[in-house]
């Protein structure tokens, strides 16, 4: 056990608690919180300072508003429903079509309007919010992912997770669905992680329930090696991310789309650390060197520049 | 800086906690573990005659007063419908009862008890005045003075010259010569006052000192009489009897000097008794009285100063932050995963009552069929806050199932389960059917498992007999916990599951 604990200090896998003491409670201030946790204000954010996400619908704030959802989704075939305080990816319904009356849910299964109203009613109630506090529902355009990853993910839209220090990127890893994770893309509901290489964005290592694998569980496709398209661009998106709520140590979730490229899905002020075990390396090392860094590149091209630098040498 | 901050303060804290802590048991003697007793003395001076008819009642009694090495924890009158009334001088405390009016038997009290001190005061006062010899009678003059010169004769200091009289005058054979004086000083029942008295005649400063021996179950009549010397720096003790120096270790000092005595005025068929008995008494008392005595407010602020109602309700509130000390461990340095942050500690609180075994099975019950309703509740499309009371009215309808039905098949600790906290049962509930949905049964069951074993670890800390009473008589002690706590606040190292976690990245 002692062997494990230096191996891990040796291989500089920071831990939940020195990521909590040494960069959250460090780096990002709690008034900012609410910037990232309410995906309604990102979104807002995101769309005035000219960073790409997914087009809203609509908001349905109240109980009595719910009756809207049909006039909402009218001019769309499929869409997304998630709840605005959500996290982990929990409450989130994907429709990728009708049948009938019948809404598609992406795991298969058909909804009924009511279904829907009584999901979306949830989410107002507070059921996937932080302390149960009464949250919105948000209604948006389901990104329709690139091709590319048609081979590598199971029903879900795969998304790349980068954690980005001080406006610089430490590490990235595409999340991609399996059937264990019913399309959500969180590793722990059984999502596979692959790490990148951030100078080439090509997939490095993947893991799958804290196992190294290199096929896709369900797909049984190679992982490894595969190229992520715009990667440059999607890692100066997440570079911008920095400016646009400030938060020092922040998670980045950009899905492609397959006609506009990145998208910005959601931001993170506590990215969990399984990007670690994805690229199968360890953050402290390139976190303490940004940490000791007395001034951080202005633009945030020249961050994302300076991130590939540091994946090469350190 | 800000590490720095942090360890000034840790040291602060335990410094104030574990200072604070030793002074109290150190200097007011509290003890560091439960149901340590100390031998406390019980004396007893009780006062019996018969009124006369038509008089007035006054009665005097000298008091026990700054006994040396020894503390009066407390002291008791009892007398019916007497006034009672308390003087103090330099020479002594005196109790006076009256009554205008009284009739037929009397009976008095008056009882302390005290504590042995470990230090025994030297009384080193001022020095005496020699006393002018006394006026002897004509016919014992020549005799005390014969005595005097053998004495002299016989002896090197002032203490050896008094006891060569008072070996003298007990003599089993006495000197022919002495009969008469020996008669003289029989009459008046009193020896010490006689040697008091003769050696007067040698202008050497004497002083009468009365009490008692504490052992268990004895009874006097009347206090023990012992004489002082002066030698002109000190009280030196000489036995009346044989002249040999010294009290015995047992010896409480009731009264110093003889101005003042018993007195029953309007009373005859006067009877006094003292009776000393052993009784064992909480240190945890008898310090709280002797630091009273001694001054000191610390105790005045203690625990013990509540009612003995809240006192209890205290013994288990001070132990939630030793509680919540377990759930920092088992979460931030084990990293188990539980429901809720402090739910562990209130289902551990719920433990104490219910003991272990059944408390857990008691638990699980309700939690498990509190999970089959709330699932058949799911179906009905409730929203958030009708569902959740909807879901606390069923734990509380089978509480009170288990209740009835447990004690009808003869378990009475089915009863128990009113004691757990439904609001918190309800939330777990809650809690664990959306982890169940979300994360699947598998994660659902880790959290409840883990909350349950933290529940039970901290039960089984928070029911530490020692724990709970060095935490109740030294409250102080927590904020030591509290320093702890604030370290385990920049702990930054790993959790032992993370070394399972990350074993994939320790391998290479």
């Amino acid at each position: 056990m002692l062997r494990t604990l230096l191996n891990l200090k040796q291989a500089g896998v920071v831990g939940i608690n020195r990521r909590n003491a040494d960069y959250i409670l460090r780096y990002n201030e709690r008034s900012l919180y609410p910037l990232v946790d309410d995906k309604l204000r990102t979104k807002r954010l995101a769309i005035a300072a000219g960073i790409a996400v997914p087009e809203l619908y609509g908001v349905i704030e109240i109980e009595h508003d719910i009756g809207n959802l049909p006039d909402i989704v009218s001019g769309h075939k499929d869409f997304v429903v998630k709840p605005a305080h959500g996290s982990g990816g929990n409450g989130i319904y994907v429709i990728i079509g009708r049948i009938n009356d019948r809404y598609q849910h992406n795991n298969g299964s058909l909804l009924t309007e009511e279904d829907l109203e009584y999901h979306i009613s949830n989410i107002l109630s507070g059921m996937y919010s932080l302390g149960g506090q009464p949250d919105q529902a948000l209604i948006e355009y389901r990104v329709k992912f690139d091709p590319l990853f048609e081979s590598i993910s199971y029903r879900g839209v795969p998304d790349i997770r980068t954690v980005v220090f001080r406006g610089i990127p430490v590490a990235s890893m595409v999340r991609l669905p399996t059937r264990m994770s019913d399309g959500k893309a969180n590793l722990h509901q059984g999502a596979v992680g692959a790490g990148i290489d951030l100078a080439t964005g090509h997939t490095t290592n993947a893991v799958w329930q804290n196992h190294p694998v290199e096929q896709h569980p369900d797909t049984g496709a190679n992982i490894r090696g595969f190229k992520i398209p715009h990667w440059d661009k999607l890692l100066t998106l997440a570079s911008q991310c920095y400016e646009l709520v400030g938060l020092g140590y922040l998670g980045v979730d950009v899905v492609l789309d397959r006609e506009l490229g990145p998208l910005v899905l959601e931001l993170n002020a506590r990215p969990g650390l399984s990007i670690q075990i994805a690229n199968g390396i360890g953050m402290q090392k390139r976190l303490d060197y940004i940490d000791q860094l007395t001034e951080i590149p202005v633009s945030a091209q020249e961050r994302a520049s300076l991130a590939q630098d540091l994946y090469l040498r350190i | 800086m800000r590490q720095l901050h942090l360890l000034l303060l840790v040291i602060v804290l335990c410094a104030i906690g574990l200072g604070l802590a030793t002074y109290k048991v150190t200097t007011l003697g509290l003890p560091l573990t439960a149901s340590e007793k100390a031998e406390v003395w019980n004396v007893e001076a009780r006062i019996i005659f018969r009124a006369k008819p038509d008089t007035s009642v006054k009665v005097s009694l000298p008091l026990l007063f700054n006994p040396s090495g020894y503390t009066i924890l407390d002291e008791d009158f009892v007398a019916a419908n007497y006034g009672l009334a308390i003087e103090q001088d330099d020479s002594g405390r005196t109790a006076l009862w009256a009554k205008r009016r009284a009739e037929g038997k009397q009976l008095l009290f008056y009882r302390a008890i005290i504590y042995e001190d470990a230090e025994k005061t030297t009384d080193s006062g001022k020095p005496p005045v020699y006393p002018s010899i006394p006026d002897y009678p004509e016919n014992f003059r020549p005799i005390i003075q014969g005595l005097l010169d053998k004495a002299r004769q016989q002896s090197a200091d002032t203490v050896s010259f008094a006891q060569q009289v008072i070996k003298q005058l007990n003599a089993t054979s006495p000197a022919p010569e002495l009969k008469l004086l020996l008669e003289h000083i029989n009459n008046s029942r009193n020896l010490a006052k006689g040697i008091h008295w003769i050696l007067a005649g040698a202008r050497i400063p004497t002083r009468i000192i009365q009490g008692l021996r504490l052992e268990d179950g004895r009874r006097y009549s009347e206090l023990e009489s012992w004489i002082q010397v002066h030698n002109g720096k000190q009280w030196r003790t000489l036995n009346i009897k044989d002249g040999q120096e010294g009290l015995p270790s047992n010896f409480i000092i009731w009264q110093i000097g003889d101005q003042k005595a018993f007195s029953v005025e309007g009373g005859n068929e006067i009877g006094l008794q003292f009776s000393v008995a052993k009784t064992l008494r909480e240190l945890v008392d008898i310090a709280e009285s002797r630091a009273v005595l001694k001054g000191s407010h610390l105790m005045e602020f203690s625990l013990y100063s509540l009612p003995v109602q809240s006192q209890n309700v205290y013994k288990i509130l001070l132990m939630v932050p030793l509680g919540a000390f377990v759930v920092v461990l088992m979460r931030n340095l084990i990293g188990i995963k539980t429901f809720g942050t402090f739910m562990p500690v209130l289902i551990a609180l719920a433990l104490r009552e219910t003991e272990l075994a059944w408390g857990l099975l008691l638990f699980c019950l309700i939690v498990g069929l509190g999970l089959l309703l709330r699932a058949y509740v799911d179906r009905l499309k409730l929203l958030l806050i009708p569902r959740l009371a909807s879901v606390l009215t069923m734990v509380v309808l089978l509480m009170t199932s288990i209740s009835v039905i447990m004690h009808k098949l003869g378990l009475e600790m089915g009863l128990s389960v009113a004691l757990f906290p439904m609001v918190i049962m309800t939330m777990t509930i809650e809690r664990m059917s959306l982890t169940w949905d979300e994360a699947g049964p598998a994660e659902a069951f880790k959290q409840g498992a883990g909350s349950l074993l933290v529940a039970t670890i901290g039960y089984l800390v928070m029911n530490i007999h020692a724990l709970q009473h060095l935490i109740f008589v030294f409250p102080e002690l927590l904020l030591v916990v509290l320093a702890a706590m604030l370290l385990f606040g920049r702990y930054s190292g790993y959790r032992l599951t993370e070394l399972w976690r990350f074993r994939a990245l320790a391998k290479r």
